[in-house]
């Protein structure tokens, strides 16, 4: 005989339900763990405490922070060892080791944007520091005196023109290489692949080569443009190239269907899917491309007049500027040069941001 | 948790389970007795899979899921606090639906891998003995023999799920899980791995989840039926032998899916 | 009444067998402008990219003619006496971005499995966007951080390896370094710190790749090596890290390719030296790069031709690691999937 269920029958207004039962609480680490844990970790820097300053009298921050590592694993390892088989052991010493690991570049990356920060916070809450130039201001004279204003005009203006070049280019790229079949787009694609590692100083000197010995132009702001787009283009290609393959065939396959050219359901339906993402490659090419250095340092003048016009004179620009201040060794010049860091930072950050909300933005609405 | 070999059986009580907010099984009981093949059947979509990843503990490993109950493995609640998840798995084995031998090892690898993931040591020839053994009680050893070094990929559908079979019984199981082990593969290899389940047996207590209700009278002694109506958990209806499930089923939803009219 | 089928007549056989038929693919007119202009956009990146070589190329013969071969054995930088060479410039680049690959290596690959096996979930966005900030900051700010914040405790660190670790002579120091007051001087900008700083390019670069690798495990091998009993660990171990060796090694690459163009960071925080040693932790090395924006300024006509043939050499390099490691990504198991 089979055993059936008391399953309750529909409807039964009088009859009480039994409780409904709730999700149970899995501990997958016990007191016992914790205990461990957390013993390991405090005790360990006990003993490094005791046995570095005191008894061994080493020196340094980091050297701390080793010997505190080593022997919280040995601590910790013995601890665990002691009610848990070998791969339980194994498993927690190198879970503890990852955390660490995460913990040193998560601390890495935020030590330098506080310190940046902190080091340009003097420079930063002067007013003039963004709407004066550096014309006519030493290196040595306070930071009351002279701004990053040009560089600030230095850094928009060319990364527009930077911009206004390498998207349609980029983009157009990006569209090449997933809608046109064969094997020169296969070669392109490689080819771009290996174009968005090049190192930025070999574009400024393409640019530098090109255009300034080559046509005899002067180093100004339009040359940082060119190169700026030499290193934009790929990087917009290969990320607007994902971007455009993620865009389902069947979208295409009913355009196709639906009887549209090519080129109609490229612009009507592909692009617009795949907008989003097209958006945050460029932001992030943006990203890249105004904190380049080397490119300024070779194809523009690091002048300290504000300049509007990117093609007759030099043009000075964030970073350029944070590195000419830097080299002065004068204290307040590397002031300015944290300020104008942090700017840049600023700049980059927000861009981030907002890259990351239109990410959002486009897997909320999937 | 006591080390023994030998079968032996899951006693569940008053299962439930979540995926996020929504409950996909209430309150199932079920009693496996030890050296017995145990089918769950019914139509798909109602939580047969969810409660038989309950029993090894890998319904927590998805993200947002969550259960209520116990599961008694000789007496013992698996989801005690005593109790570590990687040994409940080492007693408890499972076979997956797919295939999924590792491609980076041998096939005498892939065997031994349980072996190597909770560092369990072996010797040498005590490895190459179980190599041996555990591809013969899967029905592999003729076919593979001379081709031990090979990819553990490099095989047919049916010879990797069998190859998955061997593995899970390298690391001596009390109790072996299979969620839908033949729905991937061709009749022929599904009779071999019936076979094979039928010799497995008396060694190891097998739960087997099968939407096809032929296999579940040719290889199961005891059977439970699944249930769930549109929108609610699904649970268990009817449960008892295979043979009185299928020729005297009680409940009219029983007889309804044992003889074809819907599912 | 029985119903009757209609049926088709018999098929007469073909006098002769079937061929394909061809079509026409009757590309409308935009199409046509369509196709044209995308390509012609596709090869104007493709020529962009040969000039660039080319260009570099052309410029490199007036000092290639006048040095030959011995611009790669010459260590010394000394235009005045027309001594010029690239070979202690290309040892430091290579020392630099080693070091910098030895630091990050580890410390991606060990952030990415976390990322994917280890965090929290409600972390892990956080933790790729991490990765991806870390990735967008610029250069010269690490460099900045690199020469104020990092090297003092650096040289520190330096001091105490070249101190018990000083007989290898990787590690050897020309200095005492016990010494009651130790030279700090002679600790600072040297390939060590400025690799240092480099590495904090390499590793979201590496991390990223490491990480989508990882991510595409797949969850049926995963969830076997779970089932078989085995540890987070275990299961990174036996599923995860063998399916991504080609991610990973392709990632290391790729960074390593970053290590060896960087510019920014490297000027800031090196005191050029010309001389093939293989004593990181000491002041004074060369990168390409920073020899190139060093002397750029008041550089010569032939002078600006031997920059430009260091930076075609750099180029060369690049290139090529860029391609093993697209080879690699493109190869494993991973590879159709992967973006690099």
């Amino acid at each position: 005989m089979t055993t059936l269920y008391a399953v309750p029958p529909v409807a039964e207004a009088d009859t009480p339900r039994p409780a409904p039962r709730t999700p149970r609480r899995i501990r997958r680490f016990t007191a016992e763990d914790r205990f461990a844990a957390i013993g390991s970790f405090l005790g360990s820097l006990a003993l490094v405490y005791i046995g570095y300053l005191h008894i061994l009298y080493f020196s340094g921050v980091l050297g701390f922070l080793v010997c505190w590592y080593v022997t919280f694993m040995v601590l910790y390892g013995v601890v665990v060892s002691v009610s848990n088989p070998r791969p339980i052991v194994v498993e927690r010493l190198v879970t503890s080791t990852l955390y660490l690991a995460s913990a040193v570049v998560v601390l890495a990356l935020g030590s330098t944007v506080l310190y940046t920060f902190a080091k340009g916070w003097r420079a930063l809450v002067h007013l003039n520091f963004f709407t004066r130039d550096m014309a006519g201001v030493s290196p040595t004279a306070p930071l009351t005196q002279g701004g990053i204003f040009h560089a600030i005009v230095g850094t928009v203006i060319e990364v527009g023109i930077a911009v206004a070049v390498s998207v349609p280019l980029g983009i157009g790229t990006a569209v090449y290489m997933t809608e046109v079949r064969g094997r020169a787009s296969k070669l392109v694609r490689t080819i771009v692949e290996s174009m968005t590692a090049l190192p930025e100083i070999l574009a400024g000197l393409f640019v530098y080569v090109v255009l300034v010995i080559g046509f005899g132009l002067s180093k100004t702001g339009l040359a940082v443009s060119a190169a700026m787009a030499v290193t934009m283009i790929p990087i917009i290609a290969r990320a607007g190239e994902v971007a455009l393959r993620v865009v389902p065939g069947g979208l295409r396959e009913a355009s196709s269907a639906l009887g549209a050219t090519h080129w109609k359901t490229v612009s009507r339906v592909v692009l617009p899917s795949a907008a989003a993402g097209l958006v945050t490659a460029t932001i992030l090419a943006i990203a890249r491309g105004i904190g380049e250095t080397a490119i300024p340092l070779i194809c523009s003048g690091a002048s300290s007049f504000t300049n509007y016009d990117p093609v007759n004179e030099p043009m000075n620009s964030l970073p350029l500027m944070a590195y000419t201040e830097y080299s002065t060794h004068e204290p307040l010049a590397i002031v300015r040069a944290f300020g104008a860091s942090s700017v840049l930072l600023t700049m980059v950050l927000i861009l981030f941001v907002v890259a990351r909300l239109l990410v959002r933005d486009r897997g909320a609405r999937r | 948790m006591p080390q023994g070999a030998g079968p032996a059986g899951l006693d569940a009580q008053g299962i439930c389970a979540w995926f996020g907010r929504t409950q996909v099984l209430d309150d199932v009981t079920l009693s496996v007795p030890p050296a017995m093949v145990t089918a769950l059947i019914g139509p798909s979509g109602c939580g047969k899979s969810t409660f038989l990843r309950i029993l090894n503990r890998m319904h927590e490993s998805t993200e947002g899921a969550q259960m209520a109950g116990e599961v008694y493995l000789s007496g013992e609640d698996i989801y005690g606090p005593g109790h570590r998840l990687t040994d409940v798995r080492k007693q408890i084995g499972m076979v997956f639906q797919k295939p999924n031998p590792f491609p980076s090892m041998s096939i005498a690898d892939n065997v031994t891998a349980g072996l190597g993931l909770t560092n369990t040591k072996v010797s040498r020839s005590a490895k190459v003995a179980l190599v041996e053994e555990c591809l013969t009680r899967a029905g592999l050893w003729s076919e593979v023999k001379d081709r031990l070094d090979r990819p553990g990929a490099a095989l047919s559908g049916g010879q990797q799920q069998r190859l998955c079979i061997a593995r899970s019984l390298a690391v001596r199981p009390k109790v072996l899980l299979m969620d839908e082990p033949c729905s991937a593969l061709d009749p022929t290899s599904t009779r071999r791995i019936e076979d094979t389940i039928a010799e497995l047996k008396d060694e190891v207590t097998i739960v087997i989840v099968t939407h096809n209700m032929q296999q579940a009278v040719r290889v199961s002694q005891r059977a439970a039926f699944f249930l769930a109506e549109p929108g609610t958990p699904g649970g268990i209806v009817e449960q008892g032998t295979t043979v009185d499930l299928f020729e005297h089923p009680q409940d009219p939803r029983t007889s309804d899916y044992v003889n074809g009219r819907f599912g | 009444m029985t119903a009757t089928v209609d049926l088709l007549p018999p098929a007469t056989p073909p006098s002769e067998p079937r061929q394909p038929r061809r079509l026409s693919s009757g590309l409308q007119p935009s199409d046509r402008i369509f196709h044209g202009g995308v390509t012609s956009i596709g090869m104007v990146v493709l020529a962009l990219t040969g000039a660039i070589g080319l260009f570099l190329g052309y410029q490199s013969i007036p000092t290639l003619h006048h040095y030959g071969l011995r611009f790669f054995t010459q260590t010394q930088w000394l235009p005045q006496l027309d001594k010029i060479g690239i070979a202690a410039v290309l040892v430091g680049t290579v020392e630099v971005a080693l070091v910098a690959m030895v630091v990050a290596f580890p410390l991606a690959l060990m952030f990415a499995l976390f990322i994917t096996d280890y965090a929290p979930k409600r972390m892990k966005s956080w933790l790729i966007s991490t990765v991806d900030l870390m990735a967008a900051v610029p250069s010269i700010i690490y460099g900045l951080w690199g020469f104020f914040l990092l090297q003092p405790h650096a040289i520190n660190l330096a001091r105490w390896l070249s101190q018990y670790f000083g007989w290898f002579p990787l590690f050897h120091v020309d200095t005492d370094p016990n010494a009651a007051v130790w030279q700090q001087s002679r600790y600072t900008s040297s390939a060590f710190i400025a690799g240092l700083a480099v590495s904090m390019m390499a590793i979201p670069l590496a991390c990223a790749i490491m990480r989508g690798v990882f991510d595409q495990a797949p969850l049926g091998e995963r969830e076997a090596a779970m089932a078989l009993g085995g540890t987070r660990f275990g299961v990174a171990r036996t599923v995860v890290l063998p399916f991504a060796k080609g991610g990973v090694i392709g990632g290391t690459m790729l960074a390593l390719g970053r290590a060896l163009g960087e510019t920014a960071a490297v000027l800031i925080i090196i005191s050029p030296a010309y001389a093939i040693k293989p004593r990181v932790l000491e002041a004074g090395t060369q990168t390409t790069s920073a020899l190139i924006a060093g002397n750029f300024g008041n550089a010569t006509k032939s002078q600006l031709s031997a920059l430009l043939t260091a930076g075609f050499v750099l180029f060369l390099i690049t290139l090529a690691v860029n391609s093993v490691a697209a080879v690699f990504i493109r190869r494993s198991r991973s590879g159709t999937g992967t973006e690099i």
